[in-house]
């Protein structure tokens, strides 16, 4: 039961090895870096440490909850905001019109920075999850919109042509050759969006909620002062974000790859 | 000559549905004009076409590139609207693409993120067909064209040449009447050309659909239809309606014989002088001092010795912009 006899599996190894190496390799040098500069552990932490307050953090029962809360919100803000976006992006790749009245607003809404809506947002919206739904849909928002829009104005108009000779409604275009067709683009933007869904999920955390991993990272600077689990959250944090990152590469694989 | 072995794609089961369901179709006084984009200048493309096609009958049009064949043909199919005139199909007129019409392009022009077999029933899907009835007529169209064990490719792993069997296949979804192709084999190479030719042949004699085709390809449009209607450059109007009586079925030994060849001439004849390449070399010819040529003389490829190859094919198959 050799790798070598289970092409597959070789595979996977050939995969995983240089992932598995690269992160050796950054744990040795995060702890040469404690080790030569003699920075103190609530400066820069080492790896054993908060790896320790990592563990002590799920098994003591402090870190569930956190990262309950900023799933949902991450999850719930991407998919409002993916939806929202592919319907907005469809509408404006269709209608000229559309596009005219509501790019302005779009883009304002995209080029101011996100952090600086989200007080005001809590404001409106209090501090419980739909102010952090409405950032994150936010700022999954423009990108999903964009990519929709663009791939779907770019589909083959010899494609289009031969749907209108099978006298296709315009709502079967939309579903059956267009939305398909703009397929891998739209999916790369949810790649991306999801990544920026963690990031909304964050700010809508800081500012204003009771639980999240955003809040635990406050928590740990400042009322706990236990930095270890600080870097124990932006640990969590990147994990959660690279697992989404992830699965939706696997979605996006599995939907597209085919072609 | 030797015999053609018949391809087995086209014995893969029995028809479909029995021949003899073609339209008969009229276009009357078809004028189309293109008006150019933001102000620019208006191109007349069609011109007093006026043509009736008997049903069942195979019909080539032939013309010089960017003459308006394909706008002819999209025209037919109501993707497009004449401006003078009207287009009917069995005394019905056709204002917007019409059911009873199968169009294939150029390109197959497929959903790549569809099997062959999606994509064969896409139209059905379209026209909100039943499942089990999408199923039922895919698998006798795939078939059909041969490609039963090639029904859950992607058009990706396919062939140029399968790939169009595919969308030939998919314009049969419908059972249509009128079969409509836009230089459906110009893409292929000139062997399998041959015998996509002959396949289409028996695909008719099978389905019993009138088909309209354009093509560039003078022996084919002869080898294939019934007639072959030869148009002029822009703006297009039918300068030749030539008969050909070529017995059916046609085999590919047929392309061979002295009747193509003097028929192909005759298409030939009508086309010659239509083409930039003749209207060249007609001016070439008046700067050539008098005397030299025998201008009044009517200039046919039929009268040079037999055996004599072209010096030029301008309708060799090229892509049309």
């Amino acid at each position: 039961m050799t790798a070598a006899r289970h092409p597959r599996r070789r595979r996977l190894l050939g995969t995983l090895a240089p992932v598995v190496a690269s992160l050796a390799a950054f744990v040795v040098a995060w702890q040469l870096v404690v080790f030569v500069s003699g920075f103190p552990p609530y400066i820069l932490p080492g790896p054993m440490s908060v790896a320790e307050a990592f563990v002590r953090a799920w098994t003591d029962g402090t870190m569930w909850p956190h990262v309950a809360a900023t799933l949902v919100e991450v999850l719930l803000g991407f998919a409002l905001g993916a939806s929202v976006a592919i319907v907005a992006g469809i509408a404006l790749a269709r209608s000229p019109l559309a596009e005219r009245l509501l790019s302005p607003y779009l883009v304002a809404a995209q080029a101011t920075p996100v952090l600086a809506l989200a007080p005001l947002i809590a404001l409106w919206f209090g501090t419980g999850l739909p102010s952090k739904l409405v950032i994150t849909t936010l700022i999954v928002f423009f990108p999903v919109a964009v990519a929709t829009m663009v791939g779907i104005r770019s589909v083959d108009p010899r494609l289009l042509e031969m749907a209108r000779s099978f006298r296709a409604s315009s709502w079967q275009t939309v579903l059956r050759v267009e939305v398909p067709a703009a397929g891998p683009v739209i999916l790369g933007a949810m790649r991306v969006g999801v990544t920026l869904a963690v990031i909304g999920a964050i700010v809508g955390e800081w500012a204003g909620a009771d639980r999240g991993l955003g809040v635990l990272i406050n928590e740990a600077r400042g009322s706990l002062f236990d930095i270890p689990l600080m870097f124990a959250a932006l640990l969590q944090l990147a994990i959660i974000g690279v697992v989404l990152y992830l699965v939706m590469l696997f979605i996006e694989r599995r939907i597209v790859g085919a072609r | 000559m030797h015999p053609v072995p018949e391809p087995e794609a086209m014995m893969a089961t029995p028809s479909a549905r029995g021949p003899g369901t073609g339209a008969g179709i009229r276009l009357s006084g078809i004028g189309l004009t293109f008006h150019g984009a933001h102000g620019g200048p208006a191109t007349r493309v069609l011109e007093r076409i006026d043509l009736e096609i008997g049903p069942r009958e195979v019909v080539a049009l032939i013309g010089p590139n960017g003459c308006g064949k394909s706008t002819l043909l999209r025209v037919l199919a109501g993707l497009l609207a004449a401006d003078a005139g009207t287009v009917s199909i069995d005394g019905r007129t056709v204002t917007e693409p019409d059911p009873r019409v199968g169009l294939v392009f150029q390109e197959p022009r497929l959903l790549a993120w569809r099997s062959a077999e999606e994509n064969v029933r896409f139209p059905m899907e379209l026209a909100g067909w039943s499942r089990a009835r999408q199923a039922a007529r895919a698998a006798d169209l795939l078939g059909l064209v041969g490609l039963r064990e090639y029904a859950h490719s992607r058009p990706g792993t396919l062939s140029g040449g399968t790939r169009q069997r595919v969308s030939i296949a998919r314009a049969l979804a419908l059972e249509p009447s009128l079969l409509l192709l836009d230089e459906p084999f110009s893409a292929l190479d000139a062997l399998t050309r041959e015998r996509f030719n002959l396949e289409l042949l028996r695909l008719w004699e099978r389905t019993g659909t009138t088909i309209v085709l354009v093509t560039h390809s003078i022996p084919e449009a002869v080898f294939l239809a019934d007639r072959v209607v030869v148009l002029s450059p822009r703006p297009a109007h039918i300068l030749a309606d030539v008969r050909v009586g070529l017995p059916r079925p046609r085999r590919l030994s047929d392309l061979d014989s002295a009747f193509v060849s003097s028929l192909a001439a005759d298409v030939r004849a009508h086309l010659v002088d239509t083409t930039d390449d003749a209207i060249a070399m007609e001016e070439a010819r008046v700067a050539i001092p008098a005397g030299l040529t025998p201008r009044d003389r009517p200039r046919r490829y039929a009268e040079t010795d037999p055996g004599t190859p072209a010096l030029f094919d301008p309708f060799a198959p090229e892509d049309e912009p």
